[in-house]
């Protein structure tokens, strides 16, 4: 036979250099077994054990239906066309005798054929009023693939899963809501301060102008705390801010 | 009237003796489903039975009993239909002469109860070939072949240690040779033990010898035409084939139900210790190692083994003379 096929008891892998202890490979390759063995298997018992997902997951859509204005915006980005929307415009009668009556979108019909839909997330990128979100929940397989479009209260049902949002990384730009924010909170504390000022002016003739000097650096405090614990929900700070 | 009793003690061994035949294997079988997976990292069977798949191997059995037992055309029918049964019932009669415990704890107390059981063992091989010839396949014939080449060239050196024992206890019966076992017989057979343990594992075609069922090459050798309850049958020879193989080892190199106490009352409990952790090296080397080619397994057989095997017998000759 071949002179250089190996004995099977000493398997000893060609390395340049030094030569094995015959048998060596044998033990090496049994200890690998035993060591997988006692340590934890990779199985994942997944109908008992439900997986641990990616805060991020895209699972499916849900649709926060109050926030919903029947704009269409998602339908008419959407790539394949699989988000129907019908609605119909109701009029408020006025509020008081004589004014104007108004009228708003009542949404009909919000359904997304999960059949469809690619997963591209540009429909919840694209809403202005976050009424879409990703919800992690993936265990909505049906057995006919016309049962894949699920109406809205069927969306309304997965908003109950939609995960808080993720922290952000410490190193991470602040998001653009609180840069706003903070802005026309420091545009306020101008106005007040020039208002201040203008009353010292007024209230003392004497002159003693060094003492409001310190207030510019104060500038950027007030307007910290609210934002920093809800980043979501700014641009309804930063109305308010505009507001007053 | 003692004829009555004599019937009635021959009745009852024969139904233990069955009866450990037919469980033991699926024990050994559920511990290779265990220990494998996790030896790969995963669970294996969870469901069946409730309690971590502990009844796996009982779904298997419904299963195949279930299946249509398929004949091919050109087979040769008769030979193709007995091969399971050659196949597995030699190893049944194996287990007869091999004692479990001292004194009467075996099935039948033979003289030449070695010669019986290696004999026996040799009819056992006789399956694969059968199956092999009879299948009209050339997948088959091929595993066929290469079992009769692999069972020819292991035959040698697992009768050669066997005999070594034979000769260190002045005995053939397997009763006797537990018997005269003594401690210091572990270094003195240790050589014989691991040759026997070898070739034995070759003699059952597992891996790393399983060259002749080799499913990346020939399917499943001699095996590839089986459905049914005849597959399940080989399946089941194999795994008896196992328990016999440890069960021999154990009584000839390992000591039998010698212990380290109460050797009278728990005798069968240390054999089955020992029995139940080399079937779990026949499982370790399985997970472990990748299958032999064809010369190498020759080669193994006809430069190692059996010089080793002749080694231990002139070693073994060598102290009884002193």
């Amino acid at each position: 036979m071949n002179p250089q096929s190996e004995n099977p008891q000493s398997q000893n892998p060609q390395e340049p250099g030094r030569r094995a202890v015959p048998g060596s490979g044998l033990v090496k390759g049994l200890a690998t077994t035993f060591k997988t063995m006692v340590s934890h298997a990779h199985t994942r018992q997944y109908p008992d054990v439900s997986p641990e997902l990616p805060p991020r997951t895209r699972g499916v859509i849900a649709l926060i239906e109050e926030n919903c204005t029947s704009c269409m915006l998602c339908a008419r980005e959407c790539p394949d066309w699989c988000i129907y929307i019908d609605s119909h415009k109701e009029t408020i009668p006025a509020p008081t005798p004589g004014g104007r009556e108004r009228t708003r979108n009542v949404l009909d019909r919000f359904a997304i054929d999960f059949s469809l839909c690619m997963y591209c997330g540009i429909c919840i990128e694209v809403c202005p009023f976050d009424a879409l979100e990703w919800s992690p929940e993936f265990e909505y397989a049906e057995y006919d693939i016309r049962e894949m479009l699920h109406e809205k209260d069927r969306l309304g049902e997965w908003v109950e899963t939609i995960p808080p949002p993720v922290a952000l990384d410490d190193a991470a730009e602040e998001p653009k809501e609180i840069a706003l924010a903070q802005k026309a909170a420091a545009k306020r504390q101008t106005a007040l301060d020039a208002l201040a000022q203008a009353q010292a002016d007024q209230a003392a003739q004497r002159p003693e102008p060094p003492e409001q000097q310190p207030a510019p650096p104060e500038l950027p405090k007030p307007a910290e705390p609210p934002q920093s614990s809800q980043p979501p929900e700014p641009p309804a700070d930063s109305d308010e801010g505009g507001a007053e | 009237m003692s004829s009555a009793t004599w019937w009635l003690e021959v009745a009852l061994r024969i139904v233990v003796v069955f009866l450990g035949f037919l469980v033991i294997p699926l024990v050994v079988g559920q511990m290779e489903h265990k220990a494998m997976a996790h030896m790969q990292g995963r669970l294996g069977p969870m469901e069946a039975g409730g309690f971590h798949g502990w009844a796996q191997l009982v779904a298997d059995g419904v299963k195949f009993a279930q299946k249509e037992a398929v004949v091919p055309d050109a087979a040769d029918r008769t030979v193709f239909q007995l091969a399971p049964g050659v196949a597995l019932v030699p190893y049944l009669l194996a287990l007869i002469v091999i004692p479990i415990g001292p004194g009467t704890q075996v099935g039948v107390d033979l003289d030449l109860g070695l010669f019986f059981a290696l004999a026996v063992m040799g009819v056992a091989v006789l399956g694969p070939l059968m199956a092999g010839w009879g299948s009209a396949n050339k997948y088959s014939l091929l595993g066929g072949l290469r079992s009769a080449a692999q069972l020819m060239a292991y035959e040698l050196p697992l009768i050669l240690s066997a005999v070594s024992v034979a000769m260190a206890a002045g005995t053939l019966s397997l009763t006797g040779i537990v018997e005269a076992w003594h401690w210091y017989w572990l270094p003195w057979q240790l050589i014989g033990g691991l040759v026997f343990f070898t070739a034995g594992l070759a003699e059952l075609q597992r891996p790393p010898f399983d060259m002749p069922v080799a499913d990346s090459e020939i399917i499943f050798g001699a095996y590839t035409e089986y459905t049914g309850l005849r597959f399940a049958l080989f399946l089941l020879a194999e795994y008896a084939g196992i328990v016999l193989l440890c069960l021999l080892t154990t009584v000839l190199f390992l000591g039998g139900w010698h212990g380290p106490f109460a050797e009278v009352h728990l005798g069968w409990l240390w054999t089955a210790i020992k029995t139940f952790a080399l079937a779990f090296v026949v499982i370790w080397l399985r997970v472990s190692y990748p299958r032999l080619r064809a010369d190498q397994l020759q080669k193994f057989a006809w430069t190692v083994l059996i010089p080793l095997s002749l080694a231990q017998l002139a070693i073994t000759g060598v102290v009884r003379v002193l």
